[in-house]
């Protein structure tokens, strides 16, 4: 706890003098610029009517200010008579129309520009799921899950955190440069929320329903946001990361996600031919449960409550084996127990199966290997 | 009659008549204190669960809530402030003053009024009780949107769908009784257009209520049949829309925003005429820009749900019908403005925090009306930059607007005036406190921090520190708040019958504290106001 109190100390005093205790040497107070043509246009509405409310504000402050110094009682004993005027109430009716469609007609144009998601030269389908989401290249036919990265001791604060700390995704979403790259965006689950700050995109993930937004980045960079829809428990651990290099580094980008997928359907045979010892699989199995079921059934296997049962001496795990693979590549309907078949391997499915049957003492010493869950799918 | 009644009913014991007095009485102004304590109860509950959030936000990283039970104390927090401290608390007010100001002998509904008060205990007992269940309370908002509430909703929901049923046919009684009290019993010779500005707000209110809480309801029961019958009203799977859940929530959801605020124009514009010791400025479109704000507010709910792929179309008229509302809700910030030019202002506690009220909500309006212009809101929605919002006009609105009142009336219901250095001293240490915990929010939204997340990235960490200082500090001034009240009840000077030399009105012609029964005789209207206030009321040089 003294780090806690030190913690406190400093950021009492960057506060009180505005600075900033963290890598950055200035306190952003502005909506950020943002990297597309339409984050700059956006970030200028958000200029105009922070100014013009900025302004009304000062004048009608100021007003009041002024008539609490100089009609206070002891300043002016008399108060004056009148209470009404059809004329002020026109005026101070009219003017703020006349203000509001000021700011309606830049806000309507660039929402025209924003909803025309016509002419796209790529699209990528995102399939939100709890707490991660999934990239489909529609084109090119390839797609992939993007985890949080930040490790358990991080956020446990048992490590010191990372300068991208839960802004930090194993496999970030890549787009090529001056490309109008179409978003079709989804949800497996429950209501999510793509948001890019500095695209300037955020649209929700449904379930049942597609919704469309667009972008265009013209610079190249690694661009950070996360889930902004409450989704559940892990709802702040679901970051979007996009990676975007320019076109021709894109091209050879998908040209070894092909390679790679060929690759890996290549080790997934050699995997099922291969009979794989308890150790291998319960060394993989703990690095898989770790890396995806912790997060509920924690890394004890003891769960939290009903809402995420106990693995340790469980029913499923410790029970028959078919019932338990059926849970784990199927999961269970209307939970937040979600089918692992389509994201994990063979050999990681094996792995984690065997490892959830023998570790914290569920004793069953079953083995299961690869090709027993290729014949499951 | 009823000394009659007195005569003859053997004594009870005390403990006994205690609760006898207060389970079965019919008296206005019983009820309301009863639903005023309950209220400042309930904001101890819920204020306590803000601390936890706010503790738990001081820091990067996971230290005293686990993201299951931080998704529960922020559902808890919203819910409970939202009916269970903002809403009972106005309907305290309307019933200790809604019969005083339109001298009325009673509400005209009186055992519907007991009824209307005594299911909110039992309500909300229900929904604590979710706390402590298997499963954890309800963990999916405020909001409670589908299908995180239905399929994937704890079983504690159905606690919480009850309970929100019990809180809308209070709501729905209570309404019913203001609207037929204000319609029936008021004095001769007051016409609609003679009415105090706050019975005015109420009365709108009241309608605002009885339209939208059967939809509230409605989407509960939906919410229920989907967990349990079989429906498929908000499940793609089954034919049905997750969206459409949140058009019928936020039909119910937008209104019910206007009703935590409306009460809150009306006290501000009793309060601030008492204290400019000046008519309020333009009364008749103080009521007509109530009406406006009150029927717009059915044609905006879109504006909650830009990000979930609405059709341009949609999109406009949302964005057109949200900005329209800034004009009525401007025109009322002007006429309290030019009720204070040339007055002859006073700034007693009452006054203080009504002044913090209109300047404090208008910043929330000014960064309502940013959030209505939908290019923009992509980048705001469901970020601090919203809290900031909500928390601007909630806050400083509806929990200032209703300590003003308390402030105001408290000499009133007691007898005694409260302390005045400590009714300062509360005022300036919260506006400070709410400054200090919500103005930062608005940086951390902008920055790209998003609502509802129990950890946050590094960038953020400073302004969740100012802002977790600041709550801390807004927690304490409520147990200040509540020793002036306990204070106050238990003696202090005696107040006059008009309290405040500028009041104007019928509740200043009763004797202070008001005696039980008050109005048995239809008064004279318009009254004529005493122009002794007696010693120990603050008539102060500022």
């Amino acid at each position: 706890m003294t780090s806690f109190a030190g913690r406190l100390k400093c950021g009492l005093m960057t506060s009180v003098l505005w600075g900033f205790s963290h890598p950055a040497a200035a306190v952003v107070l502005d909506l950020r610029e943002g990297v597309t043509d339409m984050s700059r246009r956006i970030q200028e509405l958000h200029h105009l009517s922070l100014w013009i409310c900025v302004v009304m504000g000062v004048v009608v402050f100021g007003a009041m200010f002024y008539s609490m110094f100089a009609h206070r009682r002891s300043r002016h004993p008399q108060p004056a008579n009148f209470h009404e005027s059809t004329l002020v109430e026109v005026v101070w009716t009219v003017i703020p129309v006349l203000i509001l469609v000021f700011m309606a007609i830049p806000a309507t144009t660039a929402l025209m520009d924003i909803e025309d998601n016509s002419d796209a030269d790529l699209t990528v389908l995102i399939t939100a799921s709890q707490w991660k989401w999934h990239y489909q290249y529609l084109e090119a036919d390839i797609g992939f899950y993007s985890n949080l990265t930040t490790p358990d001791e991080q956020i446990n604060n048992l490590a010191p955190k990372g300068e991208h700390y839960l802004l930090e995704a194993d496999n970030p979403l890549v787009l090529p440069t001056h490309k109008k790259v179409r978003f079709l965006v989804t949800s497996n689950d429950v209501i999510h929320s793509w948001w890019v700050p500095d695209f300037a995109v955020k649209q929700d993930a449904i379930p049942g329903f597609i919704n469309e937004a667009w972008t265009r980045v013209n610079e190249p960079g690694l661009y950070r946001g996360q889930c902004t829809e409450l989704c559940g428990k892990d709802h702040a651990y679901m970051p979007v990361v996009v990676h975007v290099i320019p076109e021709a580094e894109f091209n050879q980008w998908i040209d070894d996600q092909r390679l790679a997928r060929e690759l890996a359907s290549g080790e997934a045979v050699a995997d099922r031919a291969k009979t794989w010892s308890i150790a291998e699989l319960m060394t993989i199995g703990e690095q898989v449960f770790l890396g995806h079921c912790a997060t509920c059934h924690e890394p004890t296997g003891l769960g939290q409550g009903s809402t995420y049962p106990a693995l340790a001496g469980g029913v499923i795990p410790t029970g028959p084996l078919t019932a338990h693979i059926d849970r784990v590549m199927n999961g269970k309907a209307d939970t937040e127990m979600q089918a692992w078949a389509p994201q994990l391997s063979d050999r990681e499915l094996a792995a984690v199966i065997t490892y959830e049957r023998n570790a914290w003492g569920n004793a069953t010493a079953d083995v299961i290997q690869p090709r027993a869950i290729y014949a499951a799918r | 009659m009823v000394a009659h009644a007195e005569d003859v009913v053997p004594p009870r014991p005390a403990l006994l008549a205690f609760a006898a007095r207060w389970l079965l009485t019919t008296n206005h102004k019983e009820i309301g204190t009863l639903y005023l304590w309950l209220s400042f109860t309930l904001f101890f509950i819920a204020g306590a669960m803000a601390m936890v959030i706010r503790l738990e936000l001081f820091q990067p990283g996971i230290q005293f809530a686990q993201p299951l039970f931080y998704n529960q104390m922020l559902t808890m927090h919203g819910l409970l402030m939202v009916f269970g401290v903002v809403m009972p608390g106005f309907v305290g007010l309307a019933n200790w003053q809604i019969p005083l100001m339109i001298g009325a002998p009673d509400m005209a509904l009186p055992r519907l009024n007991n009824f209307s008060f005594w299911i909110l205990p039992f309500a909300f007992t229900l929904l604590i009780s979710s706390l402590f269940m298997e499963g954890g309370a309800p963990n999916f908002g405020w909001t409670f949107y589908a299908p995180l509430s239905t399929t994937y909703g704890p079983p504690s929901t159905d606690f919480f769908i009850l309970g929100v049923h019990m809180m809308g046919i209070s709501s729905v009684l209570g309404a019913i009784n203001i609207i037929v009290t204000i319609f029936n019993l008021r004095a001769p010779g007051m016409t609609l257009m003679q009415m105090p500005l706050f019975v005015w707000t109420w009365l709108i209110t009241a309608f605002l209520l009885i339209m939208v809480m059967p939809v509230l309801a409605g989407v509960v029961t939906m919410m229920l049949t989907d967990r349990h019958f079989g429906t498929s009203f908000f499940s793609a799977a089954g034919g049905g829309d997750p969206v459409m859940f949140q058009h019928i929530f936020w039909f119910f959801g937008h209104p019910e925003v206007y009703i935590l605020i409306l009460p809150g124009f009306g006290i501000a514009s009793q309060i601030i005429p008492t204290f400019a010791r000046k008519k309020l400025f333009g009364y008749n479109s103080m009521v007509y820009a109530t009406v406006a704000i009150a029927v717009l507010s059915f044609v905006v709910w879109g504006h909650h749900m830009f990000t979930t792929g609405m059709p341009l179309f949609g999109e406009l008229f949302f964005m057109y019908a949200t900005m329209l509302i800034a004009v009525p809700t401007g025109v009322k910030v002007f006429n309290w403005v030019a009720t204070m030019w040339r007055g002859s202002m006073t700034f007693e506690t009452p006054m203080l925090f009504a002044i913090g009220f209109v300047i404090l909500f208008t910043i929330g309006g000014f960064s309502g009306l940013m959030l209505a212009l939908v290019p923009a809101d992509f980048q705001y929605h469901d970020t601090f930059f919203v809290v900031a919002h909500f928390h601007y006009v909630l806050y400083p609105g509806a929990i200032f607007g209703t300590m003003a009142a308390v402030y105001y009336w408290l000499p009133k219901w007691t007898g005694h005036m409260y302390d005045e250095r400590l009714g300062k001293l509360h005022f300036w240490v919260a506006v400070v406190a709410v400054n200090l915990t919500f103005f930062p929010m608005h940086f951390s939204g902008l920055a790209g921090m998003p609502r509802r997340v129990v950890d946050y990235s590094l960038q953020f960490a400073d302004f969740n520190m100012v802002s977790s200082i600041g709550a801390g500090l807004l927690g304490l001034t409520q147990v200040l708040f509540l020793y002036i009240v306990i204070k106050t009840i238990r003696g202090g000077p005696k107040a006059s019958a008009r309290v405040w030399d500028g009041a104007e009105g019928l509740e200043w012609t009763v004797p202070s504290p008001a005696p039980l029964h008050t109005f048995e005789t239809p008064p004279q209207f318009p009254p004529v106001m005493d122009r002794d206030v007696d010693e120990g009321t603050p008539i102060r040089n500022e």
